[in-house]
C-alpha cells in the first residue's frame, strides 16, 4: 500500500491526477472498518485530514472535512439533528460530511438533509470545479458520480433561513446504530414542503406525492396528516435486511415522516 | 513505512505495514497494551485514545495517517503509583469487572472532564455511549464518573436511574 499525505488541496489534486481512482481517506470510520475486516486492500491511499481547505464553511456551504461533532454544534437544524444521531462521540469526532457522501450508503446520515435542501455536491480536480445536484451525485447504493481524479470539496445549499426543518431516524437502539429509516422534512413559509427518506431505497428518496399534498396548505388537518403518512408509506422502496424488514421500514417511514412534519408545523 | 508521532508526550518512531491501525501500532509496535483490541469496527470504544485533542477509536485510524499526530493513551494518564483521578474513582467505586473496557472508559472520562467539566448527567451518558461494558457494569462506572463532575446535583447512579434509565 502506498500512502500519500498531501498538505493542501493543490497537493491532493496533484496526487489524484497522478493516481486516478486512488482510495480517499478522511475520518476512517467507514474505510478502516472494511480494511480491518479485510474486505478492502487499497493500493494507493490519499489521506485528507491535513487539508484546511476542506474545513471551510459559511451559511451556504460546508466543507467535506467538517466532522459530525462540528455539525452537531453548528449546522442547519436538520443536519445538526442528523449529525447528533451518528455513532458515538468517538465516531462523530472522526467521521466527516465528505466521507458520508463518498460512502453514499442508502442509510448515510447526512443525506436526508442534502435532499430537503436541494444541495449541490462540489467536486474539485485539476480541471476545475464541478457541481452536481444531490440526486445527480448519488447514483445508487454505495455508488456516486465522483470521477477518479476528483475530490469532494463540500456541499453547497440555498439560504434556508425562512423555512422550518427537522430530521429524525429510527434504529434498533439509541446510540451506535445505523438507520433502519431516516427522515428529513423542510417546510417553507409559503407552504412548500419537502420530505426525504433514507435507508428505504437505493439512495435517499424525496416523496413528491406527499410533498404535493401539503404544498400551499396553511394548516394541515388531521386527515391530511394521515394521508401524508400514507403517501410516504406508498412512496418508499425498502428492502428486508439484517437491520429491519421491508414491512417494518415502510410502516416506520410513514410514522417518522408524519412526526417530523408535525415538529416543523408546531415548532 | 516509517511513522513518527508523539505518544504520551514522547516522540516515537515505528515501522508500520500498509493496513495497520493506530491501535496495532500502539500495541504491537510500541508495546503499549492499554488500549484494547476488541471489535475493530469502532463499535465498542475499548481502543479509545486522544488523537490531536479528539477522542477517537484507534482501530479506525490508519497508522500511516498518524504521522505527526499527538496521541494520549491510558498509559499517559497515570501509573500504579500515581493513579489519575479517573482511575482512582474507578477503584473507589468498584467500577471494574472483567476490565477489558476500563482503559477505553478511563481515557473517555478523562477527556470529558478536560473538555466539558460542567457536563450534566445526560451529557455524561451521551459522552460514554461509545464505550461498551459487556459485563454491564454501568451503574458503578456512572457513579465513579459522576463523583468527578463539578455538577454533582444529578441523579446519575441513583437506584432509580439504574433501573429505569437507559444509555443515550
Amino acid at each position: 500500500m502506498r500512502m500519500i499525505r498531501p498538505r493542501d488541496l493543490d497537493g491532493a489534486l496533484d496526487a489524484l491526477a497522478s493516481n486516478p481512482g486512488a482510495t480517499l481517506l478522511a475520518g476512517g470510520t467507514d474505510l478502516m472498518v472494511e480494511v480491518n475486516l479485510q474486505h478492502r486492500r487499497p493500493e494507493t491511499v490519499i489521506a485528507l485530514r491535513r487539508l484546511g481547505e476542506l474545513r471551510e464553511r459559511d451559511q451556504r456551504f460546508i466543507g467535506a472535512g467538517v466532522t459530525w461533532r462540528e455539525l452537531v454544534a453548528d449546522a442547519p437544524p436538520a443536519l445538526a439533528e442528523l449529525a447528533r444521531t451518528v455513532g458515538s462521540p468517538q465516531i462523530r469526532a472522526a467521521g466527516t460530511l465528505g466521507g458520508n457522501l463518498g460512502t453514499a450508503s442508502p442509510a448515510g446520515d447526512a443525506l436526508p438533509f442534502l435532499a430537503i435542501s436541494d444541495a449541490r455536491v462540489v467536486l474539485a480536480s485539476l480541471d476545475g470545479l464541478r457541481e452536481l445536484r444531490w440526486d445527480e451525485f448519488l447514483t445508487g447504493p454505495k455508488t456516486n458520480a465522483r470521477r477518479g481524479t476528483e475530490l469532494i470539496l463540500g456541499v453547497a445549499f440555498p439560504d434556508l433561513s425562512g423555512a422550518r426543518q427537522a430530521a429524525a431516524k429510527v434504529g434498533v437502539r439509541q446510540a451506535m446504530v445505523i438507520s433502519s429509516v431516516s427522515c428529513g422534512v423542510l417546510r417553507a413559509e409559503d407552504g412548500t414542503t419537502r420530505v426525504a427518506m433514507g435507508a428505504v431505497g437505493p439512495t435517499v428518496l424525496r416523496i413528491p406525492e406527499a410533498e404535493e399534498l401539503l404544498a400551499g396548505v396553511d394548516v394541515p388537518q388531521a386527515t391530511m396528516l394521515a394521508e401524508f403518512e400514507q403517501r410516504v408509506r406508498d412512496g418508499v422502496a425498502p428492502i428486508t435486511d439484517h437491520r429491519a424488514t421491508a414491512e417494518y421500514r415502510r410502516h416506520a417511514a410513514g410514522v417518522l415522516a408524519r412526526r417530523t412534519l408535525e415538529r416543523c408545523l408546531n415548532g | 513505512m516509517i511513522v513518527t508521532l508523539t505518544v504520551n508526550g514522547e516522540p516515537r518512531t515505528a515501522e508500520v505495514a500498509g493496513f495497520e491501525s493506530l491501535l496495532w501500532l500502539l500495541r504491537e509496535r510500541l508495546d503499549l497494551r492499554g488500549a484494547k483490541d476488541a471489535c475493530q469496527q469502532g463499535e465498542c470504544g475499548s481502543c479509545s485514545v486522544v488523537l490531536d485533542g479528539e477522542l477517537v477509536c484507534s482501530c479506525l485510524v490508519m497508522a500511516a495517517d498518524a504521522e505527526g499526530a499527538e496521541v494520549t493513551t491510558v498509559e499517559g494518564l497515570g501509573d500504579p503509583e500515581h493513579l489519575h483521578p479517573v482511575q482512582q474513582a474507578f477503584v473507589d467505586h468498584g467500577a471494574v469487572q472483567c476490565g477489558y473496557c476500563t482503559p477505553g472508559l478511563v481515557v473517555a472520562v478523562a477527556h470529558l472532564l478536560e473538555t466539558r467539566p460542567q457536563a450534566s448527567a445526560d451529557e455524561l451518558r451521551e459522552a460514554l455511549a461509545g464505550n461498551l461494558c459487556r459485563c454491564t457494569g454501568y451503574g458503578a462506572i456512572l457513579r465513579a464518573t459522576t463523583s468527578l463532575l463539578s455538577d454533582r446535583d444529578t441523579s446519575v447512579g441513583s437506584d432509580a436511574s439504574e433501573r429505569g434509565g437507559r444509555p443515550s
